[in-house]
């Protein structure tokens, strides 16, 4: 579709989806939209209220009578989290999330690549292996991994943590790539090589910008289940609080301080922060032909 | 300091595998003769996925295979007496019927609510889609003990009498009902669990989904509107077909996180009131029972519940190529 085309159709009142303006179904689309969205947030909203009450109020009464007492507002809950150090733990927790992203990525994406576009013997063989390790629960890994590791000497190093999530990561990252690289038109990726391009090339050039929605909705992921990850934290960091990311510096808050419940709901949105920027620096990548238009011209 | 540390270490990893890629691709164009290129390449490009896969999950996964044959403590060979168990046990039927639960319910609506908001926010404007688009995807946001917290918030229970502080029980209440300890509902319990699961999936479903909804060619829909199609008859019959291969790969990698989900049971119910899963069990005979056969028998099972899902995608693939 040529960009004149989409002036056209916007230019003839049409909204972004198609839809002809105005009308009884435009109605029908929010109200469902708005009802599922109310359902979705109504969660959230409880533990956000809850996160300024007073420890005695949490435990005594329902979040939504706050709203009638609006007396008992407190931001305790917060300077108590903020206190115990989450500050490092938030550099920490950057330092170990943005290689646990970029490298499972890069290495997930070389391989679809070669997956669906290279010639090489026993690629089916290791493509039905990369699938059926998807459903190996990571907790199998982290026995044997560990001896390795300290034999290594690199438990509690930054480096432990980024080649497991990287693991973890990978067979779902090949599986999705490989899905969406595959789904490329041959006719690009053959006129690149009569102009005399190599797969290297091509890769850098072609593959990765057309796969930049799929690339990116895969970030956004790797990077929440790295950001909100616990277990892989506890097992190769260890109890080193240098390197304690907020997950663990949560728990730590939690075992000084006994069942504070309280205080998970403040330490719950500080957490929040950092995956929702992320969320919606990369959402802008979902352009409505953003692929489609340089592949179908 | 820590911060320039931190700086540091993500500059060596990013910059590392980028680095690590172009020195290998160099390494076989200087250094093969130019007849071993084109075979050496593709390991240039899959290799280091390989490895790293091969250590992390293939060599446990294969030990885990290995050790569902032997005894408590991975000593002597049983031969079958693990599966034996699996397939008798009494308790381990009832938490395969609960997968098989999960299983048929989480990604059909997971994928069912994230394809529904992806839909109907295509049809806002671009503010608002963002604003119903990010509220769905909120939950995804939320570290795994936010979210326990958050629906203890929804499924708490008190003693008759005393306030509510559980949503549920509030309304409940209100309405005249007696309260209700909602997850020791043997009944339906299960479903409330999968309620938590859905909640945080749907926003994956619909991020996925709405990337592919708007990768539709807008003539193909343009054409079927020309054509006198309703905005439904467009939504099954043009819409769907383009998305298909994206809604097999989303309901797939639903389909795997529950095989696999552990922590939502582990910290509501801890696997008691007949809400036990596989992979919970596993942890349970792993760290509690200490009887590692007994562990790896379940995951070697879970592995063999995947397979049909795995000759799905294969015959997929080929189907793709062969269309190229």
């Amino acid at each position: 579709m040529t960009a004149e085309a989409l002036a056209g159709s916007k230019a003839s009142g049409v909204t972004s989806g198609g839809v002809p303006a105005g009308g009884l179904g435009r109605w029908l689309v929010r109200g469902a939209l708005a009802l599922l969205v109310l359902v979705w947030t109504l969660p959230t909203i409880g533990l956000l209220v809850s996160s300024f009450r007073p420890q005695q109020a949490v435990q005594t009464s329902g979040w939504w009578t706050q709203i009638t007492s609006p007396l008992e507002w407190t931001f305790d809950s917060y300077t108590t989290v903020l206190d115990g150090g989450m500050g490092t733990a938030f550099v920490n927790s950057l330092a170990v999330s943005i290689p646990s992203t970029v490298i499972p990525i890069l290495a997930a994406a070389f391989a679809a690549y070669a997956f669906a576009w290279m010639e090489f013997r026993g690629r089916e063989v290791l493509f039905v292996v990369f699938v059926g390790l998807l459903v190996v629960p990571l907790q199998v890994a982290l026995t044997p991994i560990l001896r390795l590791y300290s034999s290594l000497g690199i438990t509690g190093e930054f480096l432990a943590v980024w080649l497991a999530h990287t693991a973890f990561g990978m067979p779902l990252a090949v599986y999705i790539f490989r899905n969406y690289i595959g789904s490329l038109p041959r006719e690009v990726i053959e006129s690149a090589k009569v102009d005399g391009a190599g797969h290297f090339q091509i890769f850098w050039r072609l593959i990765i910008p057309l796969s930049v929605p799929a690339l990116a909705a895969y970030a956004i992921f790797q990077f929440l289940w790295v950001w909100n990850d616990l277990l892989v934290a506890i097992v190769f960091l260890g109890g080193n609080r240098e390197v304690a990311v907020v997950t663990q510096a949560l728990q730590n808050l939690l075992g000084s301080q006994g069942q504070a419940w309280h205080l998970l709901t403040a330490g719950a949105f500080i957490t929040m922060v950092v995956p929702l920027i992320v969320f919606f620096s990369l959402q802008r990548f979902f352009v409505r032909g953003l692929t489609a238009g340089s592949v179908k011209g | 300091m820590k911060l320039v540390t931190a700086l540091v270490a993500i500059v060596v990893g990013v910059g590392g595998i980028v680095v690590l890629f172009w020195a290998l691709n160099a390494a076989v164009d200087r250094l093969l003769p130019e007849r071993w290129r084109d075979k050496a390449r593709p390991w240039v490009f899959i290799g280091p996925a390989v490895l790293i896969v091969g250590i992390y999950l293939l060599y446990p996964a294969v030990d885990t295979i290995r050790r569902s044959f032997m005894d408590a403590r991975s000593e002597n060979f049983v031969g079958l007496d693990n599966f034996d168990w699996l397939a008798t046990d009494s308790s381990v039927r009832e938490i395969m019927v609960n997968n098989l639960l999960w299983i048929l319910v989480v990604p059909a609506v997971s994928v069912a609510v994230g394809l529904a908001v992806a839909v109907l926010a295509d049809k806002l404007t671009a503010r608002w889609e963002n604003a119903a688009k990010s509220l769905i995807f909120l939950p995804m946001a939320i570290s795994f003990v936010g979210a326990s917290t958050i629906w203890g918030f929804i499924y708490a229970w008190r003693a008759e009498g005393q306030p509510q502080i559980g949503l549920l029980n509030a309304i409940w209440v209100k309405l005249g009902g007696e309260p209700i300890a909602w997850l020791n509902q043997e009944a339906y319990n299960d479903f409330l669990l999968m309620v938590i699961m859905i909640w945080l999936q749907a926003g994956f479903a619909m991020v996925l989904l709405s990337a592919a909804i708007k990768n539709v060619p807008e003539d193909t829909i343009e054409a079927a509107r020309i054509d006198g199609a309703t905005e439904i008859q467009i939504f099954w019959r043009v819409v769907v077909p383009q998305i298909r291969s994206s809604i097999v790969v989303v309901g797939t990698t639903i389909l795997i996180l529950v095989l696999k989900v552990f922590d939502i049971i582990l910290v509501t119910t801890g696997g008691d009131f007949g809400t036990d899963v596989v992979a919970n069990r596993f942890i349970t005979e792993l760290f509690i029972n200490r009887h590692a056969g007994r562990a790896t028998a379940l995951v070697v099972f879970l592995i063999v519940v995947t397979i049909p899902f795995m000759i799905v995608n294969i015959r997929r693939f080929r189907a793709q190529e062969a269309e190229r």
